[in-house]
């Protein structure tokens, strides 16, 4: 066994270590081993308190100490780890029946991601008096995203930061994701204003917004959350 | 189908007016912050630190999950989301053994 | 080696930053004198952790602390993390960059530890090297502190202190002292800290690190202290530190509290007791 290899791995220490005293110093390795998964550990419970807080200690260490094991962090920015803790949950059998629990994880990450991003400037309303609007591009924030989800994963959420116990839950949501200061604001959407978000990134406004019943309310929230940096003209 | 240009003009411009009539404070939703007590940082998640702990983690070769969540307090109408779902969100108790070493 | 440093950590007190007493900070810093971050944790592309550094380093000398480059590892040193310790160095000029004898990183993976490396001739030299590269690209001198270890190795043939003052002549790198971490791994080998002390390269010394640790045992019963950094300093250390400033001068001093973070008062009130020694030996 390697260090690399032991530190993962429950009840093994490599070869050549040595302590003060005359007994294998086991206890002695255990330190860093204890190290490694109790910050990784700690880590995802910073990372995904509402995870936690639906699944309770006992199940969520157990489900980020199993993730630990097999997808360690592979770079050292632990702000960044657990991109892939939502499909590792879809794929953990014990929180089958918990089947909302991976767009939760979704949404934290994204959550998390918008807090990190790159500070811009939104564009001046004055951008928009354009007659090419219909043909031009938005381009938005890098805090912005949108998590949809089969579940009521926005009422899930938000009754889980208020500690409320929520009325009945019912439906899919979406949920926008968006960073118009310091602090990330997540707010459900229609799926078709998702849709809408989502392919603003590769087409033209009003082609984004085929779908849309109606596509004011939803630029209006762009614009309130400080989203759209730059109005660029297809010429 | 796409839009027209004059549609588009038109949604801009109720989108612009009922921004200008919006109370930013009232609006503006505060974060609903989820980062350890006093910080102030809502969604921070996990940073480095060169401390150790010696508080026990997961080591041992086997352990038990009890579910003890408030997914289980979750009732999800089972109507408007899939088909023969009454009440989600109940987890199995799992009993795991690890490899032996 | 070109040195692009502007200006030099006070040989005053610091404590590590913890975002939470961000508004106490700027409202009534009191013995504080200068911060230190851990430079991973502001390696977002932006946001409100750069932000508050942005103005924090206005009012104070910074000092950035490395936990991840793994320079003690058997691994070449990983080029993009590197390149961001250079962004993040180049923007802020900090007063002082500082890193660790330890890896962290092995095969791709990141355990997010500072874990003990075998000291011989062949480690001193990779280790060398690591440093000459992290010298060169950030162009300026490195602080390697000295690790709190658990177990010794059969491998070791070397004296830390003799690994350390070795570095610091095939590298032209400073040292910083971890004064917390000295007693921990002496006591967790029952070796006596003054006699590692006396073994030190101080005048190398470009930082002291003050710290708490947990106390355990072993299976022989033996003490087993762990760098948890969750309490105060403890009076064997303080001791310890009065004795080293006393013989190498005043020195930037930090102190560290990482886990269970105390409120701003208590913990200005350490630095505070580190600005006492630091002014007994001025006057």
């Amino acid at each position: 066994m390697t260090w690399a290899e032991s530190l993962l791995a429950p009840a093994r220490m490599p070869k050549g270590l040595k302590g003060p005293g005359a007994t294998p110093p086991t206890r002695r390795f255990d330190v860093y081993r204890n190290n490694v998964m109790s910050s990784l550990v700690n880590a995802l419970r910073d990372g995904f308190p509402v995870i936690h807080r639906l699944v309770g200690e006992a199940f969520f260490a157990g489900l980020a100490t199993e993730y630990v094991r097999e997808h360690p962090p592979t770079s050292p920015c632990v702000v960044r780890y657990g991109d892939s803790f939502s499909d590792f949950i879809a794929g953990f059998p014990p929180a089958a029946s918990v089947p909302y629990l991976a767009d939760m994880a979704r949404l934290e990450y994204a959550l998390r991601q918008a807090y990190h991003a790159a500070d811009v400037m939104p564009v001046e309303a004055s951008e928009f008096e354009r007659p090419d609007l219909a043909e031009a591009k938005l381009h938005l924030a890098p805090a912005v995203s949108v998590v949809r989800s089969s579940w009521p994963i926005y009422d899930i959420w938000r009754a889980n930061l208020d500690r409320s116990k929520p009325a009945r839950l019912a439906g899919a949501q979406s949920v926008l994701i968006t960073r118009p200061d310091w602090d990330p604001v997540a707010e459900p959407v229609s799926a078709e204003e998702a849709g809408f978000v989502t392919r603003l990134a590769t087409e033209p406004l009003a082609i984004a917004a085929r779908n849309l019943p109606d596509l004011a309310p939803i630029l209006t929230r762009l614009m309130l959350r400080k989203s759209i940096t730059a109005v660029e003209a297809l010429s | 189908m796409k839009l027209t240009n004059t549609a588009v003009a038109g949604a801009m411009a109720t989108a612009l007016m009922s921004l200008a009539g919006t109370a930013h404070a009232q609006e503006m939703e505060k974060c609903y912050g989820v980062a350890k007590a006093g910080e102030n940082g809502c969604q921070a998640g996990p940073g480095t630190t060169c401390a150790g702990t010696s508080s026990v983690d997961y080591q041992g070769n086997a352990w038990t999950l009890v579910p003890a969540g408030t997914c289980e307090e979750m009732t999800i109408d089972a109507s408007m989301t899939m088909d023969d779902m009454e009440r989600m969100g109940s987890l199995e108790p799992l009993d795991r053994d690890l490899p032996k070493s | 080696m070109l040195d692009m440093t502007r200006g030099h950590l006070p040989k005053a007190a610091g404590v590590g930053f913890k975002p939470q007493h961000y508004t106490d900070i700027l409202a009534d810093p009191g013995a504080v004198n200068w911060l230190e971050i851990h430079a991973e944790n502001y390696m977002g592309d932006g946001g409100r952790p750069l932000a508050q550094l942005r103005a924090l380093s206005e009012r104070f000398p910074i000092s950035v602390h490395g936990v991840g480059l793994s320079i003690g590892g058997a691994d070449p040193l990983d080029q993009d993390h590197l390149a961001r310790l250079k962004h993040l160095v180049g923007w802020l000029n900090p007063a002082s960059f500082s890193e660790h004898l330890a890896w962290s990183s092995h095969g791709g993976t990141y355990f997010n530890d500072l874990l003990p490396l075998p000291y011989t001739a062949e480690t001193l030299a990779r280790v060398a090297d690591h440093i000459d590269e992290v010298q060169e690209v950030l162009g300026r001198r490195l602080l390697l502190e000295n690790p709190s270890v658990y177990v010794g190795f059969d491998e070791t043939d070397m004296e830390e202190t003799d690994f350390l003052t070795e570095l610091v002549r095939r590298t032209g790198c400073g040292l910083l002292l971890d004064i917390n971490n000295v007693f921990v791994s002496c006591t967790n080998q029952a070796r006596d800290p003054r006699e590692y002390l006396s073994r030190f390269p101080l005048t190398a010394v470009g930082e002291v690190h003050l710290g708490g640790h947990d106390e355990d045992e072993d299976l022989d019963g033996m003490p087993l202290l762990i760098d948890a950094h969750g309490s105060e300093v403890v009076d064997p250390v303080w001791t310890l530190y009065t004795e080293t400033i006393a013989r190498m001068g005043p020195k930037p001093t930090l102190i560290e509290w990482d886990t269970n973070v105390p409120d701003w008062d208590m913990l200005e009130a350490e630095a505070f007791r580190a600005a006492r020694v630091l002014a007994g030996v001025r006057a």
